[in-house]
């Protein structure tokens, strides 16, 4: 199949930087036309957060969608968006630092230490650091492939506490966290019944590791 | 060196004041005008003569554009920019306010004889969200007062109870709010008795955009921006403290009173600052949004922390 040697361009990655780096464009495009609305601080903080948890859903979506669609290939990509999870939950973060509380970091603390959704969104964006840190070749060879792998199911973590401080954040409208909420509950879950799945064939079979 | 003396200019050729504040008035339309797009009907507003008003604030007004198209009316959707773009289908004429209770004479008003009691004023508002954001408006209406005195309360009111319309056919979007509708706010006798608390039908020389309220509002300055109940259609004395929306949503976060207070945060934020609308950096949010001259007396020897 054509399309599917295409997933092994080398040049397709060019592509699919910029389409996910669009975001942030269209956000700069929007400040310098001043369409940001009213409030472009919330405006701002909104976008950014928003494109950290939708990038996190993506990354996590990678291995369910290699299995699902027997695209093997996708593995190419999960990286880059896994680094785009955190170079948009970095805006986010940079935001409400800056924006937000400009560099008061007395405030901050207190904010991180009394306010459960600051909290939730300060795990969210603490754990996604070690995994960009060691998303490179050389770190996955330095730490081992099963560390590496048991390091970067962090990931899982920082999806819920993404979807949790965004629950906690909104005031009383619950639809979009919900919905952000049972789509990164559905690509946990997937993992959970291909596990199961594999357990009960590899226990029925004798063999330890099914394919 | 030649210096040509100037022909002069007459004085028939200045541009005069009236003709050159209407151009600006003309051109701070011009982004509503793009807007229209997305903003139905709501452009072709109808203009509200009012007098200059007591309390007015020297600050420089929230631009309109700001105030009409970021708010919070949650039976026209959640998001900031939802009401000024669905709240087209609210019809506002006719319109009536039911004043009921405890009260020598009770009546539903038409809203024209409500806004002929007294002469309308402008008044220049701070007004501060609970979410930490502020606006400055110059408002239209006259105290709330007036409409109280005009029923004659009997000894029993002690509260007053105010009802905002709910009509899901002309709201589509409020069963997803996450509240309970109609909207119900509550003041205290004495809160509603005072000058300060404004019954409002217009704000920057027209009448109340849709999604600020329309046809009439509340504005209680001194108090954080959900109490000023929005397109109120009933006015209720009574005994007891009434229900008011937010507290029951969540009573923890929203209580009756909720004064703008410095130093008492919501559960969730801080609200010692806030981000006046169009200002790149913070501000510091004063007790009373700045009017305790006027209202602290009304608190006197009440816990704040406590009546929050």
């Amino acid at each position: 199949m054509h399309w599917k040697r295409l997933l092994t361009r080398r040049w397709l990655k060019i592509p699919v930087f910029l389409l996910c780096l669009a975001p942030v464009l269209l956000l700069v495009w929007k400040y310098f036309q001043q369409s940001l609305g009213a409030n472009p601080v919330e405006f701002i903080t909104h976008a950014t957060g928003d494109w950290t948890l939708r990038f996190l859903a993506i990354t996590l979506a990678v291995s369910p969608l290699r299995r699902l669609l027997g695209l093997p290939e996708l593995i190419r990509f999960r990286r880059m968006l896994g680094l785009f999870a955190f170079f948009y939950g970095c805006l986010h973060f940079t935001t409400y630092l800056w924006l937000d509380k400009f560099f008061d970091f007395g405030e901050i603390a207190k904010d991180v230490w009394k306010r459960p959704f600051i909290t939730a969104g300060f795990v969210g964006f603490i754990t996604m650091a070690p995994l960009a840190l060691t998303s490179t070749a050389g770190w996955i060879r330095r730490l081992g492939g099963r560390r590496w792998q048991m390091l970067h199911r962090l990931i899982y973590l920082s999806a819920i506490a993404g979807v949790v401080h965004y629950y906690w954040l909104v005031k009383s409208d619950v639809r979009k966290p919900l919905f952000y909420g049972s789509i990164v509950l559905l690509l946990l879950a997937e993992r959970g019944v291909g596990k199961f799945a594999k357990h009960r064939v590899s226990l029925a079979t004798g063999h330890s590791s099914v394919r | 060196m030649l210096v040509r003396k100037s022909p002069g200019i007459r004085y028939s050729e200045v541009t005069s004041k009236s003709a050159y504040l209407n151009r600006r008035r003309f051109l701070a339309t011009l982004p509503l005008a793009g807007a229209a797009f997305f903003t139905p009907r709501s452009s072709a507003a109808a203009k509200l003569a009012a007098v200059k008003g007591p309390f007015s604030s020297d600050e420089k007004p929230t631009p309109f554009q700001d105030v009409a198209s970021y708010n919070n009316f949650y039976e026209f959707g959640t998001g900031k920019d939802e009401p000024s773009q669905k709240a087209g289908s609210l019809k506002t004429s006719p319109w009536s306010i039911a004043v009921e209770g405890a009260v020598a004479k009770p009546k539903v008003f038409d809203l024209d004889a409500v806004m002929k009691m007294a002469p309308l004023e402008e008044r220049i508002y701070r007004h501060r969200c609970v979410e930490a954001w502020s606006i400055v408006v110059p408002w239209i209406g006259f105290s709330l007062s007036t409409l109280i005195k005009a029923v004659e309360p009997t000894a029993k009111a002690k509260f007053v109870a105010f009802q905002s319309l709910y009509d899901p056919k002309q709201m589509p979007s409020a069963r997803y709010a996450g509240i309970a509708f109609p909207y119900v706010e509550g003041l205290r006798m004495d809160e509603a008795m005072h000058p300060l608390a404004l019954l409002c039908f217009g704000m920057y020389g027209q009448v109340l955009p849709n999604q600020d309220g329309a046809p009439v509002r509340l504005v209680v300055p001194w108090k954080y921006g959900f109490k000023s109940i929005k397109s109120i259609v009933k006015i209720k004395f009574v005994d007891k403290e009434p229900p008011t929306t937010w507290n029951l949503a969540n009573a923890r976060e929203y209580g009756f009173y909720s004064n703008v207070n410095p130093t008492v945060d919501h559960p969730r934020w801080s609200q010692a600052s806030e981000r006046r609308l169009g200002e790149f950096g913070k501000r510091k949010t004063l007790m009373f949004n700045g009017y305790g001259d006027h209202v602290a007396s009304l608190y006197a020897g009440m816990d704040l922390r406590k009546n929050y």
